[in-house]
C-alpha cells in the first residue's frame, strides 16, 4: 500500500471499494441470477438420493471456521438431504474444530427434523488426531479408533453404531474438506485401499487439486466445489439456503474482476503502443 | 445473561472484522491490535486443545487407567519428550532421533499411498478409449484429457531439447498448463470472494439485521 502509484495505475483501494459495494449490494437487493448445476454436483446428489433409507454413512467435517462460508452451506444441504432420505449419519472430524462445525450444522437442522434422534439417526464421534494413519486404523477397526462419541458415551451404547466395525459397514463416505488432512486422505485410504465410495465437498482453492480424482476410476464420486457447488446442491434439493443467496454477489464480484482485468490489459497494450510510437 | 454474551460476541466479531478490513486502506493501530489478539488467542487455543483433546485422551487417560494394556503408548510419549529436548541447546541432538523416525515412517507411508492414488490410478484413468463416448462433447472432453496429459508430461521431459515435433508437442503442453493455471486462478478468486460474502452476510445479517442470516 505504501508503494508509489504512477499516473498509469489505479490505486488498488478503488478496486477494494468496488468489490465491497459489488458484493454488499446484491446481498441486500436480491437479483436472482440462474444457477446451472454441473455434472459433478449431480453425481453427489444422485449418490445420496439413490442410497436406501436406513443406510449408514460417514460425513467427515475436516474444516474450521476459516472455511465456513464455503463449506458450511454444503454441509447443511447434504446433511438435510441425508435426514430427508432417512439415512443415518455418523460424523467424524480430522480437524479439531470440525466437531463444532458438525454440531452447528446439526443444531440448525434440528427444528426441521424433530424425529432425528442423537445416537439412533445421528452421532458425532468427535475429532481424532493422526490424519492418514487414523484413517488406516479406522479401516481396520473403527471401534478401536472411536471407542466413545464426543460426549464420552461408549460406542456400544449408541444404537447407530450397531454392526459398525470398519469401512465395510458404511455405505459411503462424504468429506467436507479445507485441506490436509482431508478428502485426499479419504480417497487414498477409504477408496484406493478399502474400495469404499468416497465423495465430498471442498473449498474453491483446493478444487483444482481434487477434481482429477473424479475420473474413470471413480476415486471420487462427484465433487462439490466451493460456494458454487453448495448453491448447485441447494438447487438440486430444491431448498435454497445461504449459498444460493450468496451467488448473486459472487457473480457480480466475478464481473468486477473480469472488468478490471480487461481495463488492465487495455491499459497495458495502450501504453506499449505509446512507447513504441515514442521510440 | 446468555443473550448478553451472544450480543457481545456479535459486536466483537463485527468490530474485529472492521479492524482487519481497515488494513485494506492502510496499516493502522486497529489492525495491529486485532492481529496480535488473534495470534495470542490462536496460540492459547491450540495449547489448551493439544493438552485436553490429544494428550489427555490418547496418552494420560489410557496409561493412568490401565498401564498393562497401554504400555506401548509410553514409546511415543518418550519420543515426544525427546523432541522437546531441542529447546535446551546442550540436549538438542536428542531430538534428531524422533525427527528421523517421523521422516522415515512418513515417507514410507506416503510413498505407497501417493504411488497408488496419484500415479497408478491417475494413469489408469487416462488410459481410456477417447472415442467411446455417447455424445460429441464427451468424446472431445476425453480427447482433451488424453492429449493434455501426454503433452503436459512431455513438457516436463528435459533430457531432450524442445525442438521440432517434440518442441511443438511441448508447446501444446504449455497451453494446457496455462489453461489449468487460469482455471485454478478462477477457483481461487471464487474462494476469496466467498470469504468476503461470508463476512458481509455476518455484518449485514447477524450484526445489522438488514438481511436474513
Amino acid at each position: 500500500m505504501t508503494e508509489k502509484i504512477t499516473r498509469k495505475q489505479i490505486d488498488r483501494r478503488w478496486i477494494f471499494l468496488f468489490m465491497f459495494i459489488g458484493v454488499a449490494l446484491p446481498l441486500i437487493f436480491t437479483i436472482g441470477f440462474p444457477i446451472e448445476t454441473s455434472e459433478n454436483s449431480e453425481i453427489v446428489y444422485d449418490l445420496i438420493d439413490n442410497t436406501p433409507s436406513g443406510s449408514k454413512v460417514i460425513l467427515s467435517f475436516d474444516y474450521d471456521p476459516a472455511s465456513m462460508p464455503e463449506l458450511h452451506p454444503m454441509a447443511e444441504a447434504v446433511m438435510r438431504h441425508c435426514f430427508r432420505k432417512k439415512i443415518k449419519v455418523i460424523v467424524t472430524a480430522l480437524w479439531p474444530m470440525g466437531v463444532q462445525m458438525a454440531e452447528d450444522t446439526f443444531s440448525q437442522l434440528k427444528a426441521d427434523f424433530p424425529d432425528v434422534s442423537y445416537g439412533r439417526d445421528y452421532v458425532n464421534m468427535g475429532f481424532k488426531a493422526g490424519g492418514i494413519v487414523t484413517l488406516q486404523a479406522m479401516g481396520k477397526n473403527f471401534r478401536e479408533v472411536f471407542p466413545k462419541d464426543m460426549n464420552g458415551t461408549p460406542i456400544d451404547e449408541l444404537p447407530i453404531m450397531d454392526g459398525i466395525n470398519n469401512f465395510n459397514n458404511i455405505n459411503f463416505i462424504l468429506a467436507f474438506s479445507a485441506g490436509d488432512p482431508g478428502i485426499k486422505q479419504w480417497v487414498q485410504i477409504a477408496h484406493d485401499t478399502y474400495g469404499i465410495t468416497v465423495s465430498g465437498g471442498v473449498t474453491g482453492v483446493s478444487a483444482p487439486a481434487v477434481i482429477p480424482y473424479v475420473n474413470e476410476q471413480k476415486q471420487l464420486t462427484g465433487l462439490l466445489a466451493g460456494l458454487k457447488g453448495a448453491a448447485e446442491y441447494e438447487r438440486l434439493t430444491k431448498e435454497p439456503g445461504s449459498a444460493t443467496k450468496g451467488m448473486d454477489a459472487q457473480s457480480i464480484a466475478h464481473m468486477i474482476i473480469i472488468l478490471f482485468i480487461a481495463i488492465g490489459n487495455i491499459n497495458y497494450w495502450r501504453n506499449k503502443a505509446k512507447e513504441k510510437r515514442g521510440a | 445473561m446468555e443473550h448478553f454474551f451472544s450480543v457481545l460476541g456479535i459486536w466483537l466479531g463485527a468490530l474485529f472484522t472492521f479492524a482487519i478490513f481497515s488494513f485494506l486502506y492502510k496499516d493502522n493501530p486497529f489492525y495491529k491490535v486485532a492481529e496480535q489478539i488473534f495470534v495470542g488467542l490462536s496460540a492459547g487455543y491450540w495449547f489448551v486443545y493439544t493438552i485436553f483433546f490429544i494428550l489427555i485422551p490418547n496418552l494420560f487417560d489410557p496409561i493412568s487407567q490401565d498401564i498393562g494394556a497401554n504400555w506401548i503408548k509410553l514409546f511415543p510419549a518418550a519420543l515426544g519428550i525427546m523432541m522437546l529436548m531441542r529447546l535446551i541447546p546442550k540436549t538438542e541432538w536428542v531430538s534428531r532421533f524422533p525427527i528421523a523416525l517421523i521422516i522415515g515412517t512418513t515417507s514410507g507411508i506416503f510413498f505407497l499411498r501417493y504411488l497408488k492414488s496419484d500415479v497408478i490410478n491417475q494413469l489408469t484413468a487416462t488410459m481410456i478409449n477417447p472415442f467411446a463416448g455417447s455424445d460429441p462433447v464427451t468424446i472431445i472432453g476425453q480427447l482433451m484429457l488424453v492429449i493434455g496429459t501426454i503433452t503436459g508430461v512431455i513438457y516436463f521431459y528435459f533430457s531432450k531439447k524442445h525442438e521440432g515435433a517434440f518442441g511443438v508437442t511441448a508447446k501444446i503442453g504449455i497451453y494446457f498448463l496455462m489453461i489449468s493455471f487460469g482455471a485454478a486462478f478462477g477457483y481461487t478468486a471464487m474462494a476469496r470472494i466467498s470469504l468476503l460474502i461470508g463476512r458481509l452476510q455476518f455484518l449485514l445479517g447477524d450484526w445489522l439485521g438488514i438481511i436474513s442470516p
